[in-house]
């Protein structure tokens, strides 16, 4: 209950702060990018359409969950609006998680927002509804989850501008860390591979909820590798949690 | 009496600088504060008082030492269960309004439906913000944030409320009320842990009290102990009469017009001074014995350090 009350009001504050206005942002950028580059591709326009609403819809939820989690925590201490919250019969593992949950229930509100005004754009130009684009948006939707939990743990221990430098350094690792993979394939087996491999283990692999390219070219999408994909979602947010509430557990506000 | 509140030696230090440096800002902290009395916690500014509220309040951790709060150890968050906090300068949620403000740390504590919006509503009458309910708290002014600040410390119904600097942002009218809010909070069986550096306050209001300076308690006791009944001396207000007459009797602070205020340090020598008086035909406007204050006492500990 203590929870939901901190999450509803980190909703609450994102909401007052205006945030659901970039929505017009993403809107605008949908129709002119998609028309726009529509016109300088040959071939076939609604995969341009469906490839730019996607990287949209994962761009600007991305821009929110550094933007706003890496100031989440932060900014009740800067603030100090902690003092009086934590004062109260409050653990502070649950002030974490609520406003954990209060910024995925923003991104999630903003994400079916984005997605429906995308099926619409995409509707009048098909006169036919692809479902399958919505399963690529929830695997967005997971790898946003994980971001605010990163955003969240910068936040604990630094400001604002340093946590999203390693935010966005964290997702940039987190999209490039596949090629590591590729690597480890064309090493000799030995250290040298042992090695690669412990480091990619350790390292993020965002590419895990990039279903973009399969459900723009229509390709197979295997159920082992989306379920997969989903317990690593959970697991690694969950790690990147229970980091956060260690980090927070002893930490003195001065 | 029960023990509300004790702390045993907390030691903390804060690590400054670059390459930290351990600074020792409360060192070895005692004291305990009983049922049902109002308890001043008197020091100068960067003595100490907020760091030891805030190691009370599990905001920070003491390096050594150990608190009790109605005999619970201050690190579990049911310790807080019975406590309301009201910090120096509150910081709150400016974006919601005074009853938003207040739902939401009723909505904390467990506090639902009608029995919220009962205490949401007797609370702002209490601390007088009836009329600035629905007003972002951001178009508030420091004494406003002081008064919704008090009404969210007390929604709890606590049996323990700690205060810090309470009166910091508030008109002479606000003091006043604040004071009789306070007093009170006594009454209804409640223990209150009132930090300040004006003294005034703490002696108007305060059962027992302790002196924090340069983290170090230097004193503690009840009121009456600490100040001695004794008369320093008495300061008369003459009219009528040259301040020159009373030379041999106690020294003239100051005239005005013809009006003399003299602060006489015998006690015989007050009777001679309102026969003169009497003699020359002059008139005794007022006549005030001056005891010990606080301020007194204050005073002499921190030069004496």
């Amino acid at each position: 209950m203590k929870i939901t009350t901190i999450a509803l009001n980190t909703f609450k504050e994102a909401k007052r702060d205006r945030v659901l206005y970039l929505l017009f942002f993403f809107v605008a950028v949908c129709l002119l990018f998609s028309r726009f580059l529509a016109l300088l591709t040959v071939g076939d326009r609604v995969k341009i359409i469906k490839d730019v609403g996607l990287a949209s819809i994962s761009l600007f939820g991305m821009l929110m969950a550094i933007l706003m989690g890496t100031g989440l925590v932060y900014k009740e201490i800067d603030k100090k609006t902690i003092f009086t919250l934590l004062a109260k019969p409050i653990h502070r593992a649950e002030f974490l998680l609520g406003k954990f949950l209060g910024l995925v229930l923003t991104i999630f509100i903003m994400t079916v927002l984005m997605a429906a005004v995308f099926m619409l754009i995409l509707f009048l130009h098909t006169f036919s509804v692809d479902w399958k684009i919505l399963l690529a948006i929830l695997y967005i939707f997971f790898e946003l989850c994980l971001m605010t939990a990163v955003a969240l743990l910068f936040s604990t221990f630094t400001t604002p501008i340093l946590a999203s430098l390693y935010s966005l350094a964290f997702y940039l690792i987190g999209h490039l860390s596949w090629s590591l993979e590729m690597l480890i394939k064309k090493v000799k087996s030995g250290a040298g591979r042992a090695a690669l491999r412990v480091l990619y283990t350790i390292l993020p692999d965002l590419e895990n909820f990039n279903f973009k390219t399969e459900v723009v070219h229509n390709l197979l999408l295997p159920g082992k590798l989306l379920g997969t994909s989903f317990v690593y979602g959970v697991v690694y947010t969950a790690f990147l949690l229970l980091l956060a509430m260690l980090v927070f557990r002893r930490r003195d506000f001065v | 009496m029960g023990r509300v509140l004790e702390l045993e030696n907390v030691h903390k230090a804060y690590k400054l600088g670059f390459i930290p440096k351990k600074k020792p800002v409360l060192k070895g902290v005692s004291f305990h504060v009983n049922q049902g009395e109002i308890f001043g916690y008197l020091g100068p500014n960067g003595a100490g008082k907020t760091t030891t509220i805030k190691c009370i309040l599990n905001l920070i951790f003491p390096d050594a030492g150990r608190i009790t709060i109605f005999g619970e150890d201050s690190l579990r968050p049911r310790a807080r269960q019975k406590v309301g906090f009201l910090p120096e300068n509150p910081y709150f949620y400016d974006y919601l309004t005074g009853r938003e403000f207040l739902a939401f740390y009723a909505d904390l504590l467990g506090i639902h439906g009608q029995a919220r919006e009962d205490k949401i509503g007797y609370f702002l009458k209490l601390v007088g913000m009836e009329r600035a309910a629905d007003l972002q708290l951001r178009k508030y002014s420091r004494g406003m944030l002081q008064r919704i600040g008090l009404a969210q410390a007390l929604l709890n119904d606590p049996a323990l409320v700690i205060l810090d600097e309470p009166m910091g942002g508030l008109d002479p009218i606000g003091r006043k009320e604040f004071r009789d809010i306070i007093v009170n909070l006594k009454k209804e069986g409640k223990t209150v842990f009132l930090s300040s550096h004006i003294l005034q306050d703490i002696e108007m209001i305060c059962d027992r009290v302790a002196i924090i300076l340069a983290g170090e308690i230097i004193n503690q006791g009840y009121l009456g102990d600490l100040i001695s009944e004794k008369v320093l001396f008495t300061e008369i207000i003459i009219g009528g009469v040259p301040a020159a007459e009373f030379d041999h009797l106690g020294e003239s602070v100051s005239t005005s017009g013809d009006r003399v205020l003299l602060k006489v340090y015998e006690e015989e020598k007050i009777d001679q001074v309102l026969s003169l008086v009497q003699q020359k035909k002059g008139k005794i406007i007022s006549l005030i014995p001056r005891t010990e204050t606080l301020e007194d006492i204050f005073v002499n500990m921190v030069k004496s350090q």
